[in-house]
């Protein structure tokens, strides 16, 4: 089974970037979470209800909508922040890119460890333009709404193809498919990591890996 | 095609695409209150919360969708669609967006009912809270109030796309297969809200311009009442109870089996339950824009047009539509004929001036938050337009030349004692020495060519085009050093810190700490003063003139 990669690409100004990354990751994690899974006897399970909130951002004309989950917001917001400070501190130029992968967790014997399998992973490349009036800076925040609503648009047109999603699976095999550390939802087992590149293309500092949710313990 | 679907399936079938429908009904309509919806996950699932997703039921959104319907489904050439339109207090109107609701022939048979349709409507309507967040109306249904508010319809039957304008885009939010159909769902909005932002420009008195297309007799006149996306309530309405639901409220257990994956076991369960206070606390406002008249949802077609779309003609007419409606089951929908919309507006500004005010803020916000449409550019062009011919008309066109003795600045090997200048290029050129001799001096530089600058500030301050020249010669003994002043980036535009800064480290010498001067005695200067202030009383007019050019 092929992985299936989606490429979504920014310009925002400095201080956008946390409002931008945060508006896709969560639109792309509010279709991809359910409620939490309630198994019960005979193989059946329940499903719990998955609430949403709208979201006005500070630094661009645009709202989006979240999964009511405060520990899966303060996740994202925690690894966007860090991709926010890298991208601060590596220069001038501001390119970098964030990738969030939807796996499987494929169980190994023995002495291996489990595989993790992406079945769908959505990168958005960031590219940090830097304005010097406030002229400008009021029509970025505009354009960069509108270039959102586009990215909405585009990440929606993608999940309504229903292509490949993994089975439902039984209980024992619920951790494999879904992240079931949270309280109130369920996601798709993710993992989030960033890298910041220079000018040329190149991966320049360091390719910082910040794994999230990593149950794996050997 | 159908004896492929068993029965329970087909049941199920039906109840999804229904509550689908009233589902989907509700998000648009609620992301059309302009207010920031907020709603709870809750891990035990409570049974009433269709597809799994948290969504309110407002009552009378529910009642209207229900009405819509009218006991059918959607299907092939019968769309459930539900306008937004906007609505301004002087009760001209304008239809935003489309929604529809549709049903293909194009079916899917492998599909599970009661499994992966479901589930792939969950993330349709997941899809559809994403995708009213991003279409033009959403913003301007944020900033709804005393301008002007946002009305829905509900209607069912042919989609009527005539009143959103010329060009207007669509998008579509998902399908899902069925083995009844493929459901569709997609919205089409108009983008030309440029009417409201460039007729405000274009008009001195303060009355909107009308929509062009307003009247135009629509094909397909609309059936149903318009009815607010607001919550401001009324006292008088909190009376208004809406009946229960007529038939029983299914109560959506959703119960899956994982043994194996593909043998589902869904259950639902029917129970009559009174349908609950409504979660939302204030009351809402019993919508009915001018129209008497409730309706026979149908695709038969009225013979004129509702008065809900502000047509002042309109008020009057129609009357045996009107009694028609006076018999049905809402009397407290009845509104006074010839009120507008019933919708809550301020009361009519008492002074145009204020009027044009508010209209004034209500169209410069329209181009920013309706920032996805055409408008955008034009006006803010026109913006930019303004602001500059207000910076540009501040000045006087005269070019004057004076002589004054510059500041030798930082790492000049040969000091420059004096320099001329046009007025344009230095700044407070009008403060300099003027009791000094005006001879026309060629000046050391050329005039700036470019921008049309007016303003001696204003024209000191443009870089590279005009005092890039000047900048160059005058400073020929000085070495460049490339400035970075804090907060600032190289030049883009004129009038840039740095440049600002530039040119204000230098300022010309005062003329009384200059040498010569300062060598004569203070008898001496005493002695000429009033030579100095005889001089200055003649040029009086030119001061005045300056200083009004400073206003």
């Amino acid at each position: 089974m092929n992985c299936r990669s989606e490429v979504l690409e920014v310009s925002v100004e400095g201080r956008q970037v946390e409002e931008a990354m945060l508006a896709v990751l969560h639109t792309v994690l509010l279709h991809r979470s359910t409620g939490k899974f309630h198994y019960k006897k005979e193989g059946t399970y329940s499903i719990g209800t998955v609430g949403t909130q709208d979201v006005d951002c500070d630094f661009i004309d645009f709202t989006y909508v979240r999964v009511s989950s405060e520990e899966l917001d303060r996740a994202l917001r925690k690894v966007v922040g860090e991709f926010r400070d890298a991208l601060r501190n590596s220069g001038s130029d501001g390119l970098g890119q964030m990738s969030l992968e939807f796996y499987q967790k494929k169980k190994s014997r023995w002495p291996f460890s489990d595989e993790c399998i992406p079945w769908e992973v959505w990168t958005v490349k960031v590219h940090v333009v830097a304005l010097a009036t406030e002229q400008e800076r009021q029509i970025c925040r505009e354009k960069v709404g509108e270039k959102l609503c586009e990215k909405i648009t585009n990440i929606v047109e993608v999940m309504n193809r229903h292509e490949y999603l993994p089975k439902m699976p039984t209980q024992s095999e619920v951790d494999n498919v879904f992240d079931t550390g949270l309280r109130d939802v369920q996601p798709y087992l993710y993992k989030i990591s960033f890298q910041i590149t220079d000018a040329l293309g190149s991966s320049v500092t360091t390719t910082m890996r910040r794994l999230i949710k990593d149950t794996l313990a050997l | 095609m159908e004896t492929d679907l068993n029965s329970q399936d087909r049941k199920d079938l039906d109840k999804f695409i229904k509550f689908f429908a009233l589902k989907t009904v509700q998000v648009i309509v609620q992301a059309r209150l302009g207010e920031k919806i907020c709603t709870r996950s809750s891990s035990s699932p409570t049974g009433s919360d269709w597809f799994n997703l948290a969504i309110k039921d407002i009552p009378e959104v529910t009642h209207e969708a229900k009405k819509a319907l009218a006991g059918q489904l959607p299907a092939v050439g019968r769309s459930m669609c539900v306008e937004i339109s906007l609505k301004t207090s002087e009760g001209d109107s304008m239809e935003l967006e489309i929604w529809c609701l549709e049903m293909n022939e194009k079916c899917d048979k492998e599909i599970k009912v009661s499994y992966a349709v479901y589930n792939r409507l969950s993330l349709l309507l997941k899809s559809l809270l994403a995708i009213t967040r991003v279409t033009p109306a959403y913003r301007l249904s944020r900033k709804q109030g005393h301008e002007y508010v946002i009305l829905y319809r509900i209607y069912f039957g042919e989609v009527q796309l005539n009143g959103l304008g010329e060009g207007f885009q669509t998008v579509r939010v998902g399908t899902v297969g069925t083995p009844v159909g493929t459901i569709t769902l997609s919205c089409a909005y108009r983008i030309n809200l440029a009417f409201m932002s460039t007729r405000h420009f274009e008009r001195t008195p303060p009355i909107m311009g009308i929509i062009i297309d307003h009247f135009v007799d629509r094909p397909y006149p609309s059936s149903s009442p318009m009815h607010p996306c607001n919550y401001r309530t009324a006292g008088e309405d909190t009376g208004v109870t809406y009946p229960s639901v007529e038939d029983s409220q299914e109560v959506c257990t959703t119960s899956f089996s994982t043994s194996p994956p593909s043998q589902c076991v869904f259950t639902v369960t029917k129970a009559h339950f009174q349908t609950p206070t409504p979660v939302v606390t204030d009351t809402l406002r019993v919508p009915m824009a001018g129209l008497a008249f409730s309706h026979q949802l149908s695709s038969s077609r009225l013979s004129c047009q509702p008065a809900a779309l502000g047509v002042g003609s309109a008020d009057l007419g129609c009357p045996a539509v009107f009694a028609a409606g006076l018999n049905t089951t809402h009397p407290y929908q009845l509104m006074v004929p010839g009120k507008e919309g019933g919708v809550p507006l301020a009361p009519n500004q008492p002074a145009h001036g204020a009027q044009a005010g508010d209209q004034e803020r209500l169209t410069t916000y329209t181009p920013s938050d309706g920032a996805h449409c055409a408008a955008t550019p034009s006006s803010s062009e026109d913006t930019e337009t303004v602001s500059n011919s207000s910076e540009g008309r501040a000045s006087p066109h005269d070019v004057l030349e004076t002589i004054f003795v510059r500041k030798v600045g930082a790492f000049v090997n040969k000091p420059i004692n004096q320099v001329t200048l046009t007025s344009l290029d230095i700044p407070f050129a009008m403060f300099a020495a003027k009791n000094l001799e005006l001879e026309d001096v060629d000046p050391m530089v050329n005039p700036p060519d470019s921008p049309e600058t007016t303003s001696p500030l204003q024209g000191s301050l443009h870089s590279d085009g005009s005092s890039g020249g000047s900048s160059g010669n005058t400073q020929d003994d000085f070495v460049m050093i490339d400035f970075k002043p804090a907060f600032s980036k190289d030049d883009i535009l004129p009038m840039d810190l740095g440049t600002f800064y530039r040119e204000f480290q230098n300022p010309p010498q005062l003329s009384s700490l200059s040498i010569d001067i300062g060598a004569q005695s203070m008898a001496e200067d005493l002695d000429s003063l009033p030579e100095k202030l005889a001089v200055h009383e003649k040029n009086v007019r030119e001061f005045d003139a300056f200083v009004e050019t400073l206003q």
